[in-house]
């Protein structure tokens, strides 16, 4: 019955998204409000329906019923609660009902909270919202129904991928599915700018947020996957350059951009047809993420999806959504006002030319994701495009885009003065340079790179630093009133600041890692020893352990620092039955913001085992990083402009303390 | 009893017969060799993997090449060498950096062509856009001085 009736929710779900889709347009035109508000119910209703089918599903998953289809391939009875909550999400099906309830969400949240919308506006981006929903919502109906029933219900489910039984598909997916699906907030915001025709400062602060909020959970949520496939893969790397990866990395690029360039149209009314470019892009780059995970059309390590009906499909709305959307934007763009000047040298332009950056890159991860698959369709050539390739195109586009990253907050907006700017960042050159001379002097000389990359990440965060005391007058003024400033100074300020010190830290990180890390791969017998950067491992023995749904046999090591006991890892090798399959699950030992990892192999014929032995030096900041700007860009959500939302007089004296 | 163990965990690895990426037995004893076979395992692909390097891969046919990459460097093959004989046995697929050929040209070329168009594209329309700017948007000297008096009633500053 409950799968019966999480299918029915759906349909009717669908049912009022296809009304959304309709009415409030016609109201928007006649001017009508009552068909205008007509759009916030069916929001909140859809949102309501959609939100009763995923718990009916997730019902489904805890009771084990395996006459659902999708229950059966993708649980056990014998799986502990909360991986039977999360295969929920582990699999297609239920993973597109994810989608669907985080874009029904976010259509709620619009229905909720844009009391200060114009009415029209409204009515046409909850349309615009309800346009793509219904698209999803056949797309799961007609082929990817997670409520289908088998005919005879199986006694046992055939397992989730033991892989994914990890507290990481707890987290990740919903966070990368806040994101991505977030930006479908700044898209129906452009679709409808584009269709009213008129779109001004105040639209830039309205779609801020969104995009804000987006940027954050995508930040933190592709931070958390790096982190996840770190320790779960087992061989200790934290970015692969995977098809997958790329497909999540775009959008955070574009949406990046479209952060910055949201910040020269609200404050100086320019760049607005880039503005509006980049928040249909943002979401074109989720929706061609989507497609790849989810046609299968890359099979990789993530996509547990194969069909290509479905691909066909998803291709569909893909081209729909973006070509409709492009479409649009070519016919009506041209018709907008152009905004405010700038010099080239100004807050606008280093604004700009992160822009440009940001896009390039996402241009060049694009480009190198989809070039071996339009190849191979075009001329039957296989190529491969792998991290070397992104290694070396990417660092030229970052690096440049860091150092001018400190310079552009300390840019006056429509004529900046690049010395001034230079001269107060003296402090930051200063610091910077003597990491650089200390690095040299102190490590080794295995990487004649590194040392500049840390003085780089040094220069970034003392940069935010001389940015913040810039602006409280520190040092030029007495601490009481530096104090006051700074308690005056916008939220928005800070959160600058915080996440321009984010890249700074997860940049450290990878420079340290990159040079530094260290690798022992050896054959050890009980009792023997071995030892890396200044750690010396014991090789116990070897226990067996059962788990709820899994059998273990875990290797047990004592780890010393100069003799004194610090801890113990034990790697294991985890066998599922149910699937005939084994994990290995690598021992991770924290020594402040570095790593030990150990990864246990293959046992030998003489008695020894295998061992992979990494020490990971300051690994942590990669992901701590990304916090930080998560952060970040939290305080700056907070900041009163973005809650009061639309300009009003109250606000004025909030907006000049920023500017 | 962790003999006991042991054999256990000897059995269960022996039956799943998973195997790891580079393992202790494939190393060569030379150092400086062996850095090298490493470094160029990152840049071949394991051919049955999606998107993995021979040097993180866990499948036979990567400890094959791994092993293959190694016998080369010992009978003294350039890296270079190395790679040119991979290529011509299992095709330019076994590369994860294409190399810059005709058919890879849009690949390599698109980046820094996008970056360039971008900065003459800006640079363009700043140009277009401060004449236009110039001859209709800003005041003439004489509005300037009209609106200085204007605003400060004891006189034009300049």
């Amino acid at each position: 019955m409950i799968p019966e009736l999480g299918h029915y929710a759906l349909v009717l779900a669908l049912a009022l998204g296809l009304i959304q889709s309709v009415v409030p347009v016609i109201g928007a035109r006649r001017y009508d409000a009552v068909l205008m508000r007509l759009a916030s119910s069916t929001a909140l209703m859809q949102f309501a329906f959609v939100a009763f089918s995923f718990l009916a599903l997730i019902i489904c998953y805890v009771t084990s019923d395996f006459s659902v289809a999708t229950v059966y391939e993708n649980s056990h009875s014998m799986m502990p609660l909360v991986y039977r909550v999360t295969s929920v999400w582990g699999n297609h099906e239920g993973s597109m009902l994810l989608w669907v309830l985080i874009l029904s969400l976010f259509g709620a949240l619009v229905a909720g909270f844009g009391g200060n919308l114009p009415r029209t506006l409204k009515a046409y981006v909850l349309s615009v919202q309800s346009w793509i929903a219904c698209a999803f919502y056949l797309f799961i109906l007609i082929t990817s129904n997670p409520f289908l029933r088998l005919p005879q219900a199986p006694f046992e489910g055939r397992d989730l991928n033991p892989i994914l039984q990890d507290i990481g598909l707890a987290i990740h997916p919903p966070l990368l599915y806040l994101g991505y699906v977030g930006f479908s907030i700044a898209f129906s915001f452009a679709i409808a700018a584009l269709i009213e025709g008129r779109i001004d400062a105040a639209w830039a602060r309205w779609v801020r947020p969104w995009t804000l909020a987006a940027w954050i959970f995508l930040t933190v949520g592709i931070a958390m996957g790096s982190y996840w496939a770190y320790y779960e893969l087992g061989w200790g790397g934290f970015w692969f350059w995977d098809p997958v990866e790329n497909a999540s990395l775009m959008p955070w690029l574009a949406g990046t951009a479209l952060l910055h360039s949201a910040v020269v149209m609200e404050k100086r009314n320019a760049l607005k047809i880039w503005t509006l470019l980049l928040a249909i892009l943002a979401f074109s780059l989720s929706l061609i993420g989507t497609f790849l995970v989810r046609s299968g059309v890359l099979t990789s390590v993530h996509t547990f999806a194969n069909d290509p009906a479905r691909g066909v499909f998803i291709l569909a709305i893909l081209v729909i959504f973006i070509g409709g959307g492009l479409t649009l934007f070519a016919w009506r763009a041209p018709m907008l006002k152009q905004g405010g000047l700038f010099a080239p040298i100004s807050r606008e332009a280093a604004l700009v030319l992160n822009n440009l950056f940001l896009t390039t890159a996402c241009l060049t991860v694009f480009v190198g994701t989809l070039y071996p698959l339009a190849l191979e369709a075009l001329t039957g050539d296989k190529i491969s495009v792998g991290p070397p390739f992104f290694n070396l195109t990417f660092a030229p586009l970052f690096i440049p885009l860091l150092l001018a990253m400190p310079f552009g907050p300390l840019m006056a907006w429509k004529r900046g003065d690049i010395f001034g700017a230079a001269q107060r960042l003296m402090a930051a050159f200063g610091i910077a340079f003597v990491v650089i001379v200390l690095t040299f002097a102190a490590g080794d000389r295995s990487s004649i790179m590194a040392p500049f990359g840390i003085g780089l990440a040094a220069f970034v965060m003392i940069g935010a630093m001389v940015d913040i005391a810039e602006r409280i007058g520190l040092f030029r003024v007495s601490l009481s009133v530096a104090r006051q400033r700074a308690a005056g100074l916008p939220r928005s300020a800070w959160g600058t600041a915080l996440a321009h010190t984010g890249i700074a830290v997860t940049l450290l990180g990878i420079v340290c890692v990159s040079a530094w890390a260290s690798e022992r791969i050896v054959a050890l017998k009980p009792s023997e020893t071995v030892s890396i950067s200044g750690y010396e491992l014991s090789f116990d023995g070897v226990v067996q352990r059962s788990g709820a749904n899994y059998r273990e046999l875990a290797a047990r090591f004592t780890v010393r620092e100069g003799g004194v006991p610090v801890g113990v890892m034990e790697p294991s090798k985890r066998s599922f039955a149910s699937r005939s399959t084994t994990t290995t699950e690598a021992a991770l030992l924290t020594r402040g913001v570095s790593q030990l990892y150990l990864s246990l192999g293959d046992a030998n014929s003489d008695g020894s085992v295998s061992v992979r032995l990494y020490h990971k030096p300051m690994v942590l900041l990669i992901w701590l990083g990304a916090v930080v700007m998560g952060l970040g860009g939290t305080l700056s959500l907070s900041d009163r402009r973005l809650r009061v939302g639309a300009p009003k007089p109250a606000a004025k004296s909030a907006m000049q303390a920023a500017e | 009893m962790r003999r006991v163990a042991l054999i256990g965990l000897l059995l269960s690895l022996a039956m799943t017969g998973t195997a790891t990426a580079v393992q202790p037995d494939e190393m060569l004893k030379d150092s400086a060799l062996e850095s090298r076979a490493r470094d160029l395992s990152r840049e071949l692909r394991c051919m049955v993997c999606q998107n993995q390097s021979i040097d993180d891969s866990e499948a036979p046919l990567a400890r094959d090449l791994r092993l293959l990459v190694r016998e080369r460097l010992t009978k003294g093959d350039s890296d270079q060498q190395v790679l040119s004989f991979l290529v011509s046995r299992y095709g330019e697929f076994v590369l994860l950096r294409p190399p810059l050929e005709w058919h890879t040209l849009l690949l390599w070329g698109l980046p820094p062509a996008a970056l360039a168009a971008g900065t003459i594209g800006l640079f363009v329309m700043w140009r277009r856009r401060r004449s236009v700017a110039t001859e209709a948007d800003l005041l003439s000297r004489d509005e300037e001085q009209r609106l200085s008096t204007l605003v400060d009633p004891t006189g034009p500053q300049r």
